[in-house]
């Protein structure tokens, strides 16, 4: 894979720039056996155990070999490929191949911007790139986005500095300049870039969509294309996968439910295990949408500046909801029980959010989870109690 | 993100003014806006604002900002806590190299 030694024997580029060549298209010339019209002829640039990525419109002949032109609108197979993953589904394993690519017909002057192979990231990017013409430095990041490879030390300036000499960036820009995410910046020191390898990191704007105003603007950012946002629709984008992540633990919490509903005076009951369960259930459902979907989308709304507070407070408001209209039959003792199991689970789960958010801090996060987490432990310990309890009266 | 704020007084951000040569590069990289260069040095006008991500003391050339980094992940911390920090994985993806 390494391509490290590319690039030994060049040439400088023409003053004609550099020639894209589209797909080679032989004329079929002879008439196919049973009747049937020609498949499209192959490509030059196929190889056997290879497929050439539906994203690549063809390739640019460079001195260092072939390097792929990308189209810049998305497909419906792209934009399903990103409800599935938004939706939690092949998350890991959604990549693009690292390494360097071509939009439009960049030349030897055009723009060099960074990326990671997560192919939501490279969807983002190639999107906000149409009618530009620049070179896609793609880094290999194992398919995970450009922020938190960074934190990760994935995209990062050992592999930033290797992707530059294995593609022969040199070779193919004039100039030294690379356009990185600033997002990169937690993995990418800029200084030791140049001192690595010649280029200058210029920080890029944190959104994709900026990057047009960015490179209009002569590379310069304003402030709000430095900054990072959390608006209601890119909270939202994110309440699928927090749900998908906590399906398998409330599964198991379920299991678990159904068996303490079963406890009682005669050791176990089926009938009471399933009669009462289902309402515990109901309690485990309902804390889950307290933390996982009204905590995200209330989340200024919510009282305190700890997540697990915010998460309790909407999982109060969901329990008493719940309270006046689900477990109207029930006596009071059983339903504080419920209350306080849906409270703790949507106190957790609010909590676990703070990994999805662009502004806490680790060591409040630490610091709020030595406080919260014996508080809810201890909170469904007394519901369990409660919930059994509530079979002997 | 001044409607965003987490909990105060917890970062471990720190800024030696004295070996701060003005380069402006955590002005530049910091996404919470925590650092205004003022007459050629960098000054932290918002540190309840810092999410410790660590991208100023890295991108400092001359090592006049520290901050122990790592991800504000509640699920990577529980992680680091039972199976220790290098096996630890956070939800935002595990397939790694």
């Amino acid at each position: 894979m390494s391509e490290s030694s590319c690039c030994e024997t060049k040439k400088e580029f023409g003053s004609e720039g550099i020639q894209i060549k589209p797909f080679a298209s032989r004329q079929p010339d002879d008439e196919v056996c049973c009747g049937g019209p020609a498949g499209s002829p192959g490509s030059p640039h196929e190889k056997p155990g290879y497929q050439i990525a539906r994203f690549v419109e063809g390739f640019m002949e460079m001195d260092c070999g072939p390097v792929p032109k990308i189209k810049t609108h998305l497909s419906w197979l792209d934009i399903g490929g990103t409800i599935m993953v938004r939706l939690g589904f092949n998350r890991n394993h959604y990549k693009v191949s690292p390494g360097l690519y071509g939009v439009g017909s960049p030349t030897p002057d055009s723009p060099v911007l960074v990326t990671a192979n997560y192919k939501l990231s490279f969807d983002a990017v190639r999107k906000s790139l149409s009618g530009i013409n620049a070179w896609l430095l793609v880094l290999d990041t194992c398919g995970i986005n450009v922020w938190c490879a960074a934190g990760k030390g994935t995209f990062g300036t050992t592999e930033l500095v290797n992707r530059v000499k294995s593609t022969g960036l040199a070779k193919i820009v004039k100039h030294r300049r690379l356009i990185v995410p600033q997002f990169g910046a937690t993995g990418i020191a800029a200084h030791q870039v140049k001192k690595q390898c010649g280029f200058t990191v210029s920080w890029g704007p944190v959104r994709a969509a900026d990057i047009r105003d960015f490179l209009n603007h002569d590379m310069q950012a304003s402030a709000m294309m430095r900054r990072v946002t959390f608006t209601l629709p890119e909270r939202l984008v994110l309440i699928p996968v927090e749900i998908y992540i906590s399906v398998k633990p409330v599964l198991w919490t379920g299991l678990v439910i159904f068996i303490v509903s079963g406890i009682g005076p005669g050791i176990f009951s089926f009938p009471n295990a399933w009669e009462r369960g289902v309402n515990g259930i109901i309690s485990l459902i309902g804390g889950v949408f307290a933390g996982a979907f009204l905590t995200p989308v209330f989340l200024q709304k919510l009282p305190g500046k700890a997540f697990s507070i915010k998460g309790a407070a909407a999982g109060i408001m969901t329990a008493f909801a719940m309270a006046l209209w689900v477990w109207k039959d029930m006596t009071w003792f059983e339903i504080s029980g419920l209350m306080l199991f849906a409270v703790s689970v949507s106190s957790y789960l609010a909590m676990n959010f703070t990994g999805a958010t662009p502004f806490t801090s680790p060591t409040g996060v630490e610091k709020e989870m030595r406080k919260s987490i014996p508080l809810q432990l201890l909170a469904t310990i007394i519901a369990a109690i409660i919930w059994i309890g509530g079979v002997f009266i | 993100m001044k409607d965003f704020r987490y909990l105060d007084g917890v970062t471990t951000l720190v800024l030696n003014e004295e070996k701060c040569i003005g380069c402006g590069e955590c002005e530049t990289v910091c996404p919470h806006g925590v650092f205004v260069l003022e007459k050629k040095k960098a000054v932290i006008v918002d540190k309840d604002g810092c999410m410790e991500c660590g991208a100023c003391a890295l991108n400092c050339p001359v090592s006049a900002v520290e901050v122990t980094p790592g991800v504000g992940c509640a699920a990577y911390i529980i992680q680091k806590w039972i199976k220790g920090r290098n096996a630890a994985e956070c939800g935002c993806g595990t397939g790694c190299c």
